[in-house]
């Protein structure tokens, strides 16, 4: 993850002296403060304020749109998830990771693959070489999943699969597994995060053009929607667009406008909003001022409820559920005095809990530079915990509603989320500003001129521009131990699983997955069947590929 | 006056953070130099190739997944095969201590981790290019 900190727009209070007083805003009592997303903040705020940017929203938490919280009780009922990223080599010691995990309280599995299976090569290609088991799980066939997860009920833990351009395939893997170990699929539940179009802005796992990945989104819904109900097959992230370089609203606008064309496609075919509309969960950051977090995840709740419920009219009020993990923050976080993180993490789960998220994954002190250290992952699960046991965080709902500046902020920031969409809507919809590279553009943009901030001094990051020590030395980064000998294993239990597998029943079923997506039909029968055959991910995508072709990405600089 | 630096800059393998990468990009424009960006996923052979079809003066490479001994060793290889040993070589990214110097040994004279601000980038290649 790389460092991008807290942007915290100052003027520095010397400039303000010197230069044109006219052309500087200067608050009553001092330098003018913008906050990320470009509101000014005032010293002081009233009843006024709150009246002025259309007053207090009454509704209660659990009721539309859910500005409070989309439970009426909350934490009260129910703790947030605690679901730390995970996953590493090998299945084995993934599931021995994960064991780990559940025996400390974990409730959530939240895994991570490594680039070959999120980029749909199989562990012996040769564009994986370097790379097998090396930032997460190496996944080639069933088999791996079957190992992975042996010994945890997926009926206890909830699992959450980090994965998008071959997210089709590991989906259908999670359902082939759970459904070959007798769970039924009806009741399974569990998230896959499958957001394509954040790929093309951050991130950077694609396979396919823009259009077919699109279609596999909107296959996956379709399909849980008729079979795996409680299944989530999509979590968009606003997440990496703020890593990318977003600001807090756009992370929130550009959300909601790729969210919405996922919607319009599964509406295409004929189901009802209602049908699977509360089944989309959202990944978002919370790195950041504290308040203008909190604000956008009020103002978001309250805007994607308005969206549901108004827009798209759904029925069921959770459809208009903002579900989401909230978290990371890997962003906010230095190199430099790296046990300041374990403040900055703290801090970050505080911005969580005050704004309501159902789930969190919290950064470790030590992901600035490396793969989270087993401690750092325990520091980070025990930093949730005690604001849960001890500091009262699940005691109350949305407990700074109600202040004059957070209830401005939260009508502020909504109006910063609906301006961020309509700037996108203006370029022909999220899909064609993806596909033509401009959102990347202009997050690319921001990123560099933040980074010319922070060296200018203009934001301030602790330990990096101000307040550093001088006689510290840059502690080194730290990898993950990569060892060759693990990559080799799992090409060895590849080729195995290769030579063992019923070889005519795999051509079979890939020959079927070729017609099916040649001829437009939802592919996820045809992928499970393949899975279920022990197909591997790089022959099942390698199908695809003949019929959709590869992403090309276009380059704006 | 000296036509202006050309450098190439790519992401290689599969590792799909560019964000630093296309800071740099940017940076390095504003700097002054000429920069052809090719993107992500960019093998060596496309990189090495792209060096001499366009002449280049620097070949720059990002990478954060920790492959950065597997693809620079890959990388100096076909870089030398096509006579572009001459040219500046860098690699940004997070690189332990204990691989800058394995990385200066392999002729990558620019190893930049991340965290390293933009000017100390663009100086270094001025300093070694004029």
């Amino acid at each position: 993850m790389t460092m991008r900190p807290v942007k915290r727009k100052i003027e520095a209070e010397k400039k303000s002296e010197s230069s044109d007083k006219s052309s500087v805003k200067v608050a009553p009592d001092g330098p003018a403060v913008i906050n990320e997303s470009g509101i000014e903040i005032k010293s002081v705020y009233t009843a006024e304020d709150v009246e002025r940017t259309g007053g207090v929203d009454r509704s209660l938490p659990g009721e539309p749109p859910f500005t409070r919280g989309i439970h009426a009780e909350m934490y009260r009922k129910r703790p947030w998830t605690m679901r730390q990223y995970t996953g590493f080599a090998n299945a084995a010691d993934t599931n021995e990771r994960f064991q780990y995990l559940i025996k400390n309280g974990q409730t959530g599995l939240n895994v991570a693959f490594d680039l070959p299976t999120q980029c749909g090569y199989d562990s012996d290609a040769p564009e994986a070489s370097g790379e097998v088991g090396r930032v997460g799980m190496a996944v080639d066939s069933l088999r791996d999943f079957e190992i992975a997860f042996e010994g945890i009920d997926l009926d206890k833990i909830t699992v959450s699969l980090t994965i998008n351009g071959s997210a089709a395939i590991l989906i259908a893997m999670y359902l082939a597994m759970a459904e070959k170990r007798s769970y039924d699929l009806k009741g399974l539940r569990g998230t896959a995060q499958n957001d394509i179009l954040k790929e093309f802005i951050g991130r950077g796992t694609w396979i396919f053009p823009v259009e077919p990945s699109m279609k596999l989104v909107a296959d996956t819904v379709e399909y849980c929607a008729a079979n795996a109900l409680k299944y989530s097959p999509v979590s968009v992230c606003g997440y990496h667009i703020r890593e990318s370089g977003a600001n807090p609203a756009q992370e929130m606008g550009y959300a909601f406008c790729i969210a919405k064309a996922y919607i319009d496609d599964v509406l295409k075919r004929g189901l009802d909003i209602d049908e699977f509309a509360g089944r989309l969960s959202f990944n978002f950051n919370i790195f950041g001022n504290l308040f203008e977090q909190v604000a956008k995840f009020r103002a978001a709740r309250r805007l994607w409820g308005k969206i549901i419920l108004e827009d798209y009219g759904a029925k069921n009020p959770k459809s208009g559920w903002l579900r989401m993990i909230a978290g990371g923050g890997g962003s906010g976080l230095t190199i430099q005095q790296p046990e300041n993180n374990i403040v900055r993490g703290a801090y970050y789960a505080l911005i969580g809990a005050l704004s309501g998220a159902q789930t969190m994954a919290l950064c470790c002190y030590d992901e600035a530079y490396t793969i989270p250290s087993p401690k750092a992952q325990h520091i980070s699960l025990r930093t949730m915990q005690l604001l849960v046991e001890e500091i009262g965080l699940a005691d109350t709902v949305d407990p700074l509603a109600g202040s004059y500046y957070v209830e401005t902020l939260t009508n502020q920031m909504e109006q910063e989320m609906v301006k961020a969409m309509k700037e996108v809507n203006a370029q022909g919809g999220i899909v064609q500003a993806v596909a033509e590279g401009r959102i990347q553009e202009q997050v690319s943009i921001q990123a560099y001129q933040h980074q010319r901030k922070l060296e200018s001094g203009e934001f301030h990051k602790v330990g990096v521009n101000c307040y550093v020590d001088e006689d510290e030395e840059a502690p080194d980064v730290e990898l993950h131990p990569y060892d060759e000998k693990d990559a080799e294993s799992q090409i060895i239990s590849l080729q195995e699983v290769r030579k063992t597998r019923d070889n005519s029943q795999v051509e079979n079923t890939l020959a079927r997955l070729k017609t099916d997506a040649q001829v437009d039909k939802n592919v996820m029968p045809a992928l499970i069947e393949a899975v279920k055959a022990y197909a591997t991910v790089g022959e099942m995508t390698n199908v695809m590929i003949e019929v959709y072709g590869r992403y090309q990405e276009p380059i704006r600089f | 006056m000296k036509n202006k630096i050309k450098i190439l800059m790519a992401k290689p393998g599969l590792d799909g953070h560019d964000v630093g990468a296309k800071v740099v990009v940017q940076g390095l424009k504003a700097a002054g130099f000429e920069v052809i960006y090719l993107g992500l996923r960019q093998t060596p052979e496309r990189i090495a190739e792209a060096a001499k079809e366009h002449n280049v003066d620097v070949i720059g490479i990002s990478v954060l997944s920790g492959a950065h001994l597997t693809i620079c060793n890959k990388l100096r290889n076909l870089l030398s095969a096509k006579g572009l040993n001459d040219k500046f070589w860098m690699v940004g990214g997070n690189i332990p201590l204990a691989d800058r110097d394995k990385l200066r040994d392999l002729g990558f004279d620019g190893v930049f981790p991340t965290g390293t601000l933009l000017d100390e980038i663009s100086n270094t290649i001025r300093e070694k290019l004029q």
